[in-house]
C-alpha cells in the first residue's frame, strides 16, 4: 500500500463572492514533518487552513488530510486531526481536569485512558500539581503548554497550530518548541501559522503566502540563500514588499 | 453515546460551578410569581373621585357618603368648579369626576329626574368605563335605598354562576399567565447565551474540528437546562396551588407532560437565538428585548386574544406561551382531559420540533459552503 | 447590532400597541330554554338585539352548555327555566340561570352587568305593560338622569392608553439593557484593565459610559414620539419640552441602575439576569397594563421606588392630558433624586484597582 502524504492540496482555491481569498495554491507536506504556514494578517492562511480542517468548502482544487478528501469526508478529517488556535480555548471555569475529560471524552476516549494520558503529559510538563486547578487561576505559558496537550490528547495524525505563541515571552516559547518538536520525533505532523519569524527558523519547510497564492516554499535555509537575506525576517520583508510594488 | 456524555457533564459542570446564577435562576421567577402573585389585579379598587356638589343638601351629602364607604371608590376631593375636576385628573389624584346639579333634593321627590354627570379619565380607557359602571350602580342602589322599595314586583331576577371560578379572583386569570411567561424567558434567557459564550471565548473552534455532532452539540446544551427548567416549572405550579389557592382539577401526569414540553420549547427557542448570535450581547438584546413584551402582550397573559385584529391573532399562534397558558388553563381550572387539549399540546410539540430541527441547523455549518 | 437597537423597539411599539385591548366586546352566549314561551324567546330576543351578544346555538340541557364553556365556545349560558311564563302571568317573581366562563375574571363581572341591563330593559317593559293593564298605579320610584362624558379619549380607543406607555417600556428596556452589560463586557473581554491604568476619574468614566447610551435614548424616544404621531396621531397635548426634560432626567437615573448592575455583577449572563429580574417587576406593576390603585398597600410601597411607574404616569399625563410641570413636580422631584442616588452608588461599587 502506497503511504500518502500527510496534508496534500491541489490547486485548492477559496472564493468569497469576487474576493479570491486563496488562489488555486498547492503543496504537500510529508508525515512527521513541520510545516510552517507563513503570511501577513489576511494573505489567506486562515481561510486554507479552515478548508484543510474541514470546516469550509473549497471553491474549486482539492486537499485530502490524512488521506482523507475534505470537502467529501470532513468528519473523517475531524477524527484524525488535533487543533489548538491563538484564542485560548480551555474552558476557564473548569479544572484541568475536567477540561481533559471533556475534549477526551468528545473524541471517544475511555474516562481510564485519559486520566493515564493527562498523567503522563502532566508529569512531562511538571504540572502535576496543577491537576484540580481551574484553568482561569494559570499562567498564560502553562495555559499554552496545556492547550497543546489537550490537542495531543487523542494522540492524531496531524496537528494544526494557529498562532499557537502569541503573547508569551521568548524562553517560554522556546519551551513551547521543544513541545512540538518532541510531536515530531513522534511522527506526529505538524501545520503551524506563526508571526514569528525566528519561529520560521525551527520549521522543516515553511511557505510563504501573499495575496491569496505561495510566493515561496522552501526548507528556510534554501530560502535565505535563494533571496540572498541573512534571516527569514529579511526573506518575509522581500517578499512582502515584492507585493507593495506589485 | 460517551461523546454526548461527556457533553453533557460539562455542561452540568459550568452550571454548578457559577453558584451565584444559579442562586439567580431559582429565586428570580420565586420571587417573581410571589410578587405578581398577590399585586397583580385587575380589578378597580380605591379609586380617587373629584366631586363637585351645585346643591349640597342632605340627599346629595348622603349620595356622596354612599360612594366614599364603597370599596372601589373614596372621594379624594370636592370640588367648587368643574376645573377643579381636571385639576385631579391632571395630577392623577383622581380618575372619576361626579357633578350633582343644584336643588338635588328637592327635584328627586318631585319626580324631576336630576341629571348627575359623570366624568371619566378615558387616558384609561378600560378603567374610565368600569369606573362609571360602578358609579352608575351604586347610585342606582342608593337611590333604590332612599325609596325603600319593598313591595315585590312580578319581575325576572336572575341568578348568575361563575363556572370555574366562583369568587371571580383574579389570580386564576394571572397565574397560568405568570407561569408561561417567566418559564420561558428564564429558559430562554438561559440557553440563548450558551452558545454565544462559546464563539465569544474560543471554544467553540475546538468544538467544530471536533468529531461531535450537531445534535450532540445542541442536546448537550439543552439536557442539563430541561432538568434545572423542569425543576423551575414545578416549583412555580406549587406555589401556585399552596400560595395563591390555584386548583388542580385536571390529571398530573398531564400536567407534568405540558410543563416538561414548554421547558423544551423554551430552551430550543434559546439555542436558536444562541446559535444565530455572534456574541452574547446580541443574544441577550434578543432573548430579554425581543420577546419581553411579545409575551406579555400575545399571549393572552393579560389582554384576551379575542380581542386582538385579526393580524394579531393569527401572529399569536406563533408564541409558545399562548399555547401553554391555554395548557395550564384547562388542567389546573377548568380540569379539562387531553380529548379538549390534544390541540395546544400538538401545537406546542410542533413549535419545539421546529425550533430544534432550526437550531441545529444553525449551530455548526457541517461543511460550510 | 445597531439595526436591532433601532428596529426592534419601533416594530414592537407600532405592532404591539395593536395588541392591547380590555374591551369586552362579542360575547359569545349559548342557550337553554326550557321553557320554550312567548316571554322566554322576547327575553332571548332582547339578549341578542342589545348589541353585546352573539347567538353561539341553543341547547336541550344544563351540561351541554356547560360543555362549550370548556370548549371555549361560548363565554355565557342563559337558561330559562319551566314555568317562567307563568310565573311572570301569575304576578310572581321568575328566575333566569347565568352561567358565566369566569376564568377570566374581568371579562364574567363586566358580561354580567350587560345581563344586568339587558334583564332591567326586559322588566322595566313588563311593567310597563303591566301598569297599563292593570289599574293600580306602581310603587314611587326615585330616578336620576345619569350622564357619561369621557375626557382626554372620547372615543375610549385603548390604542391612545397604550402607545405612550409601551414606548415608555421600550425606552427603558433598551438602556437599561446597553447600560448594565456594557462594564461586565469590559471586564470579561479584559478591556477594562485597559481604562483602569488610565488617570481618567471615575465620575468622568460613569459620564462617559453614560452620555453615548443617553443619546441612543433620546433618539428612540423622539423616534418613537413621531411615530406615535403619524400612525396612532396621537401628539403631545402638552409641553414637548416639558416631557422631554423629564425623560433626559429619567435616562440619567436608568442607566445609572444599569451600571450599578454592571458593577456588581461578575458576568453578563448575571447582569442580564439582574436585569431582567427587576426590569419585570417594575413594569408588570408600573401600572402600564393594570390600574396602580388596586394594588395593596406594600406593592404600593415598592411602587414608591418604581422609576418605570412615574415615567409612565409622567408619558400619559403629558401625552395624553397636557399636565404641566407644576402638576407633576413631585414626580420631577423623585426622578432627580433617583438619577443623583443610582449613579452616586454606581460610582462608588465601581473599582479602578483589583481585589
Amino acid at each position: 500500500m502506497k503511504e500518502h502524504p500527510a496534508i496534500s492540496a491541489n490547486n485548492l482555491t477559496r472564493k468569497f463572492g469576487s474576493f479570491i481569498a486563496t488562489n488555486a495554491i498547492s503543496f504537500e507536506v510529508k508525515k512527521g514533518e513541520i510545516f510552517g504556514f507563513l503570511g501577513a494578517n489576511g494573505a489567506g492562511k486562515t481561510t486554507a487552513m479552515r478548508m484543510l480542517c474541514g470546516l469550509l468548502a473549497p471553491t474549486s482544487g482539492s486537499a485530502t488530510v490524512a488521506g482523507y478528501d475534505v470537502a467529501s469526508y470532513p468528519e473523517k478529517v475531524k477524527q484524525h486531526i488535533g487543533y489548538m488556535s491563538q484564542k485560548f480555548s480551555l474552558y476557564e471555569d473548569l479544572t484541568v481536569k475536567e477540561n481533559f475529560l471533556f475534549y477526551g471524552g468528545v473524541y471517544g476516549l475511555r474516562r481510564k485512558e485519559i486520566l493515564l494520558r493527562l498523567n503522563d503529559m502532566l508529569k512531562r510538563l511538571d504540572l502535576v500539581h496543577a491537576l484540580n486547578t481551574r484553568v482561569g487561576e494559570l499562567p498564560l505559558g502553562w495555559k499554552q503548554k496545556l492547550s497543546f496537550s489537550l490537542a495531543m490528547l487523542h494522540q492524531p495524525e496531524i496537528i494544526f497550530l494557529d498562532e499557537p505563541t502569541g503573547g508569551v515571552d521568548p524562553i517560554t516559547r522556546r519551551k513551547f518548541w521543544d513541545l512540538i518538536y518532541e510531536a515530531a520525533h513522534q511522527g506526529v505532523t505538524i501545520f503551524v501559522t506563526t508571526h514569528y519569524m525566528d519561529e520560521a527558523e525551527y520549521c522543516d519547510r515553511v511557505s510563504i503566502m501573499v495575496n491569496g497564492v505561495i510566493e515561496a516554499l522552501d526548507s528556510p535555509e534554501n530560502l535565505r540563500s535563494k533571496y540572498q537575506a541573512e534571516t527569514m525576517d529579511a526573506v518575509f520583508q522581500e517578499l512582502a514588499r515584492g507585493t507593495i510594488t506589485l | 453515546m460517551r461523546q454526548f456524555l461527556a457533553f453533557v457533564k460539562k455542561e452540568f459542570r459550568h452550571i454548578f460551578r457559577d453558584r451565584r446564577t444559579l442562586l439567580i435562576l431559582f429565586g428570580m421567577p420565586v420571587a417573581q410569581v410571589m410578587i405578581f402573585g398577590f399585586a397583580l389585579n385587575n380589578e378597580v379598587e380605591n379609586a380617587g373621585v373629584a366631586i363637585f356638589d351645585m346643591s349640597m343638601d342632605y340627599e346629595s351629602t348622603l349620595l356622596i357618603n354612599h360612594i366614599d364607604v364603597s370599596s372601589y371608590f373614596f372621594v379624594d376631593r370636592t370640588c367648587r368648579n368643574i376645573e377643579c375636576i381636571e385639576d385631579a385628573f391632571r395630577t392623577n389624584t383622581a380618575r372619576l369626576g361626579i357633578v350633582i346639579p343644584a336643588d338635588f333634593g328637592s327635584k328627586l321627590w318631585r319626580g324631576e329626574n336630576p341629571a348627575i354627570k359623570i366624568i371619566g379619565d378615558a387616558s384609561d380607557p378600560n378603567q374610565a368605563q368600569v369606573l362609571t359602571t360602578y358609579a352608575k350602580a351604586i347610585i342606582q342602589s342608593h337611590l333604590a335605598e332612599r325609596a325603600s322599595v319593598t313591595i315585590e314586583l312580578p319581575i325576572l331576577r336572575s341568578t348568575s354562576r361563575m363556572v370555574f371560578n366562583p369568587e371571580l379572583k383574579a389570580v386564576y386569570m394571572f397565574v397560568p399567565g405568570i407561569m408561561g411567561f417567566i418559564l420561558l424567558l428564564v429558559s430562554a434567557m438561559m440557553t440563548s447565551l450558551t452558545i454565544a459564550r462559546e464563539k465569544e471565548l474560543g471554544t467553540m473552534e475546538l468544538l467544530l474540528v471536533s468529531p461531535l455532532r450537531s445534535a450532540h452539540i445542541i442536546f448537550g446544551k439543552v439536557a442539563p437546562y430541561w432538568l434545572l427548567s423542569f425543576v423551575n416549572a414545578i416549583i412555580i405550579v406549587l406555589l401556585g396551588i399552596v400560595v395563591f389557592d390555584t386548583p388542580m382539577n385536571g390529571s398530573v401526569v398531564l400536567l407534568t407532560m405540558s410543563c416538561l414540553l414548554f421547558s423544551l420549547t423554551a430552551l430550543a427557542l434559546g439555542i436558536f437565538i444562541s446559535a444565530r448570535s455572534s456574541s452574547q450581547m446580541t443574544a441577550m438584546l434578543i432573548s430579554m428585548m425581543g420577546l419581553l413584551l411579545p409575551t406579555i402582550l400575545l399571549s393572552g397573559f393579560i389582554f384576551p386574544i379575542e380581542n386582538m385584529p385579526v393580524v394579531l391573532q393569527v401572529v399569536s399562534n406563533v408564541i409558545p406561551a399562548k399555547w401553554f397558558i391555554i395548557l395550564i388553563k384547562g388542567l389546573m381550572i377548568k380540569g379539562s382531559g387531553i380529548n379538549m387539549l390534544w390541540k395546544p399540546f400538538a401545537i406546542l410539540l410542533f413549535i419545539t420540533v421546529l425550533l430544534s430541527i432550526a437550531a441545529i441547523r444553525n449551530v455548526k455549518p457541517r461543511l460550510e459552503s | 447590532m445597531i439595526p436591532l437597537l433601532f428596529f426592534m423597539p419601533i416594530v414592537q411599539l407600532v405592532v404591539l400597541s395593536y395588541a392591547a385591548d380590555f374591551e369586552v366586546k362579542n360575547l359569545n352566549l349559548a342557550i337553554v330554554d326550557y321553557d320554550q314561551s312567548e316571554s322566554s324567546r322576547h327575553l332571548i330576543q332582547k339578549f341578542t338585539a342589545s348589541g353585546y351578544f352573539t347567538l353561539v346555538g341553543s341547547f336541550r340541557n344544563v351540561k351541554d352548555g356547560t360543555n362549550v364553556i370548556e370548549k371555549e365556545v361560548a363565554d355565557l349560558v342563559l337558561i330559562c327555566p319551566q314555568h317562567m311564563e307563568r310565573n311572570l302571568e301569575n304576578m310572581r317573581v321568575a328566575e333566569v340561570q347565568l352561567l358565566f366562563n369566569a376564568v377570566n375574571n374581568q371579562k364574567a363581572g363586566v358580561a354580567s352587568s350587560y345581563c344586568q341591563q339587558v334583564i332591567s330593559a326586559f322588566n322595566n317593559e313588563h311593567l310597563r305593560q303591566l301598569a297599563m293593564e292593570s289599574t293600580t298605579s306602581t310603587p314611587a320610584r326615585l330616578t336620576v338622569d345619569v350622564r357619561e362624558s369621557f375626557w382626554y379619549n372620547a372615543q375610549l380607543d385603548y390604542k391612545t392608553f397604550m402607545v405612550p406607555g409601551i414606548l415608555a417600556i421600550l425606552v427603558t428596556m433598551l438602556t437599561a439593557f446597553l447600560s448594565s452589560i456594557n462594564i461586565i463586557r469590559e471586564k470579561e473581554m479584559g478591556t477594562i484593565e485597559q481604562l483602569n491604568v488610565t488617570p481618567i476619574s471615575k465620575m468622568e468614566f460613569i459620564l462617559g459610559k453614560i452620555i453615548p447610551f443617553w443619546i441612543i435614548g433620546m433618539v428612540v424616544m423622539s423616534f418613537g414620539l413621531v411615530i406615535a404621531w403619524l400612525m396612532f396621531g396621537i401628539g403631545v397635548t402638552g409641553n414637548i419640552l416639558t416631557l422631554f426634560s423629564f425623560v433626559a432626567i429619567y435616562l440619567i437615573a436608568i442607566l445609572g441602575i444599569g451600571i450599578l448592575i454592571s458593577t456588581v455583577t461578575e458576568t453578563q449572563q448575571q447582569a442580564m439576569f439582574v436585569t431582567w429580574f427587576f426590569m419585570v417587576i417594575f413594569l408588570l406593576l408600573s401600572g402600564l397594563f393594570t390600574p396602580v390603585d388596586s394594588i395593596p398597600e406594600w406593592a404600593r410601597a415598592l411602587n414608591l421606588v418604581n422609576p418605570i411607574k412615574y415615567f409612565v404616569e409622567v408619558m400619559r399625563s403629558i401625552m395624553l392630558k397636557g399636565s404641566s410641570l407644576s402638576d407633576l413636580n413631585s414626580h420631577f422631584l423623585v426622578m432627580t433624586v433617583f438619577a443623583l442616588g443610582f449613579n452616586l452608588m454606581a460610582m462608588r461599587s465601581y473599582r479602578k484597582t483589583m481585589g
